[in-house]
């Protein structure tokens, strides 16, 4: 009977342990796995995204497409010059802009406009786009990844922040 | 008792592992197994010590921040002596360990290795495969130039395209919204704490497993493996004609590990570090990406693919070659080991190999991409301009100024994107040329819109020039409208 009782309580302070173990690791694990993911969080809700301007109207001359580049809002202090963004800004008329991110909508490229045809093409696959962004050509299922704009206070604005992918 | 005794007896009785360590060198293996073909597991993890050690050493002056990586590579192959030695070696180990863990891998696939009751060992080896090619991929983005910058942004694309999850995948993966200082410092601890801890943790079993099985006999010609005598007949054979691994069989891997090392110390010193290439400032686009050498066969399917194709193969694609390697011991646990009578095994690593060749040749030069410099760097050829008329030359100059030679070849020069039009007009006629031009169609965009009428007339016109001297140009069959050159020569009649 003594036997019995002891095997008893020594099983059950070994549950406890594991219960204990359990508890302390869930404890833990909660704020790990929100450090892990916090990236993702940040990202679903919206909050790496916000409107940057590319600078006054006048550079962008009407019926043209230029080179721009950002810096991105969203900085960390090791980011060095990868926060600088390129893209393409075309002119169409008045107030009226079309931005496309320099991100091929195949792979992620980086495209190149050719003004004396009017298309962008994509060095890796050939991919290429008319000046409004369209699918012209290649393996690209989509046209150009367009950042919404406006035009305020003389300036042209994009709402930018996130890496353009074809999955987004 | 001299003191070296003395001390190994003090360290032996504290430290009791001299039992187990002798056991695991002087495990018996079968006498024929003392061959040159059974050196690639050994010499792989000889190469895998060398970048662990190279590694360490690129560690002490590299820095894992997107902001300074790639000067602190500058500074290695520079300013420190002989840092460009050690991150050659880095590299140059990196390519020649993915080669020699194929290598194995093809040894112990056509041996039959991985047969009863040596299957567990064959599914750790598969994942040390994937742990390799796993360290080559992300060692590469250690590199921080820009072809790992726009090669994280292909990663990202391809990892975008997972049903439902894509997009928060890609914020994982990159640890932020862009390519930038987060992605490069999750990429460093999967390159030098995650992925080498796994792979020491399965090298270890990998290897356990080895000694306590014994290693794979020579295969014979007719000797089948069946689970219900397979053991007691290994054990026969030890028995027969074992022999001690140390120090009998153990010479032939130390000189192949020799070799191996000296080998690639020699491709370090003559062909140097791999990059970095240019700065990873995204800004600067006038670049084309390339992975490196083991990752070509991956960038070609993916231009070689329909694009509707292209998401499920990128999927289950590779789940289908890794579950096939995965499940390959249970299908085929027991039965024929030697390769002259599994026809079938040879004839796939055959297929497989050519294959892999083929497309990693092809991407050397990428004949899918448009040369993008062609339209203003490669003149047309004199041959095109002699004798034309005022307009055919117009032509050729909005053939190159509208950048068709970017996808077009005249004479071997331009892009190979689309086809080479050196005889273009004996395919196309007049109407057709037009056509194509204006409206485009498959791969090419139309141009409809960016040619004026008088542009459109000159294009063709100079496109009807080419054809090889001697052979007519292609005619519209209705025989009423013919082309410019056509034109002199009436129907003949007989």
């Amino acid at each position: 009977m003594a036997e019995q009782n002891t095997l008893s309580r020594r099983a059950l302070l070994m549950k406890l342990g594991v219960l204990l173990n359990g508890l302390v690791a869930i404890i833990l694990a909660l704020p790990i796995v929100r450090f892990l993911f916090s990236s993702v969080t940040r990202g679903r809700s919206g909050a790496y995204r916000s409107w940057v301007s590319l600078g006054s109207v006048d550079q962008f001359p009407e019926g043209q497409t230029r080179f721009a580049t950002f810096r991105n809002p969203y900085v960390m202090p090791t980011d060095g010059k990868t926060v600088d963004t390129p893209c393409w800004v075309r002119h169409v008329t008045g107030t009226q802009f079309q931005v496309f991110a320099i991100n091929c909508a195949h792979l992620g490229c980086p495209v190149r406009w050719f003004p004396q045809s009017g298309l962008f093409f994509c060095p890796c696959h050939g991919g290429v786009y008319y000046r409004d962004g369209s699918r012209a050509a290649g393996p690209p299922e989509r046209g150009m990844f367009e950042y919404p704009n406006r035009v305020q206070n003389g300036a042209v604005w994009i709402l930018a922040g996130e890496l353009p992918t074809p999955g987004a | 008792m001299n003191s070296i005794a003395r001390i190994g007896q003090w360290f032996h009785h504290r430290l009791p592992l001299a039992d187990s360590i002798l056991e695991m060198v002087q495990h018996p293996v079968p006498r024929n197994t003392a061959s040159w073909w059974y050196v690639f597991g050994s010499a792989s993890i000889v190469v895998f010590v060398l970048q662990v050690v190279t590694g360490i050493m690129l560690a002490l002056t590299y820095v894992p921040s997107a902001a300074e990586a790639w000067t602190s590579l500058q500074s290695l192959d520079h300013n420190v002596a002989l840092g460009w030695f050690i991150r050659a070696l880095h590299g140059w180990g990196s390519n020649f360990m993915v080669a020699i863990v194929l290598l194995h891998m093809v040894q112990v696939f056509l041996f039959g290795a991985y047969k009863y009751p040596r299957e567990l060992t064959w599914v750790v080896g598969v994942f040390l495969l994937l742990m390799t090619l796993g360290m080559a991929f992300t060692g590469q983005i250690m590199r921080f130039d820009q072809d790992a910058y726009w090669g994280l942004g292909i990663g990202a694309s391809v990892t975008s395209r997972v049903p439902f999850v894509g997009p928060a995948l890609v914020e994982f993966l990159l640890g932020g919204p862009i390519i930038a200082g987060a992605t490069l410092s999750r990429f460093f601890a999967l390159h030098v704490f995650v992925i080498p801890a796994l792979l020491i943790a399965f090298i270890g079993l990998h290897l356990l497993m080895v000694v306590k099985l014994g290693i794979n006999e020579w295969p014979m010609p007719g000797r089948l493996v069946k689970k219900s005598t397979y053991e007691s007949q290994y054990r026969e054979l030890i028995k027969k004609e074992g022999i001690a691994f140390f120090p009998y069989a153990i010479w032939k891997d130390v000189v192949f590990a020799a070799i191996v090392i000296t080998a690639i110390a020699a491709c370090a010193a003559f062909f140097g570090p791999f990059g970095p290439s240019g700065e990873p400032d995204p800004t600067i686009i006038q670049t084309a990406p390339k992975p490196d050498y083991f990752f070509l066969w991956l960038y070609a399917i993916l231009a070689l693919l329909p694009p509707s194709l292209e998401t499920p193969a990128l999927f289950i694609g590779p789940a289908i070659v890794i579950a096939a390697l995965l499940l390959l011991p249970f299908l085929f646990g027991e039965g024929e080991k030697s390769w002259r009578r599994r026809p079938m095994a040879v004839l796939s690593i055959v297929l497989l190999a050519i294959s892999l060749a083929t497309v990693t040749h092809l991407a050397g030069s990428a004949p899918w991409s448009p040369e993008m410099g062609a339209w203003s760097g490669q003149p047309v050829p004199q041959k095109f301009l002699q004798g034309r008329t005022a307009l055919q030359r117009q032509g050729a100059l909005v053939f190159q100024g509208k950048q068709c030679r970017n996808c077009h070849a005249l004479d071997g020069k331009g892009g190979q994107r689309g086809p080479a039009l050196d005889a273009v007009a004996t395919r196309l006629t007049q109407d057709q040329l037009i056509r194509q031009v204006l409206q485009g169609r498959g791969n090419m965009p139309a141009y409809g819109n960016n040619l004026s009428p008088a542009e459109t007339t000159a294009l063709v016109a100079f496109l009807e020039t080419l054809h090889p001297v001697g052979q007519r140009p292609a005619r519209d069959a209705s025989g009423v409208a013919g082309t410019a050159d056509a034109r002199p020569s009436p129907p003949t009649r007989r």
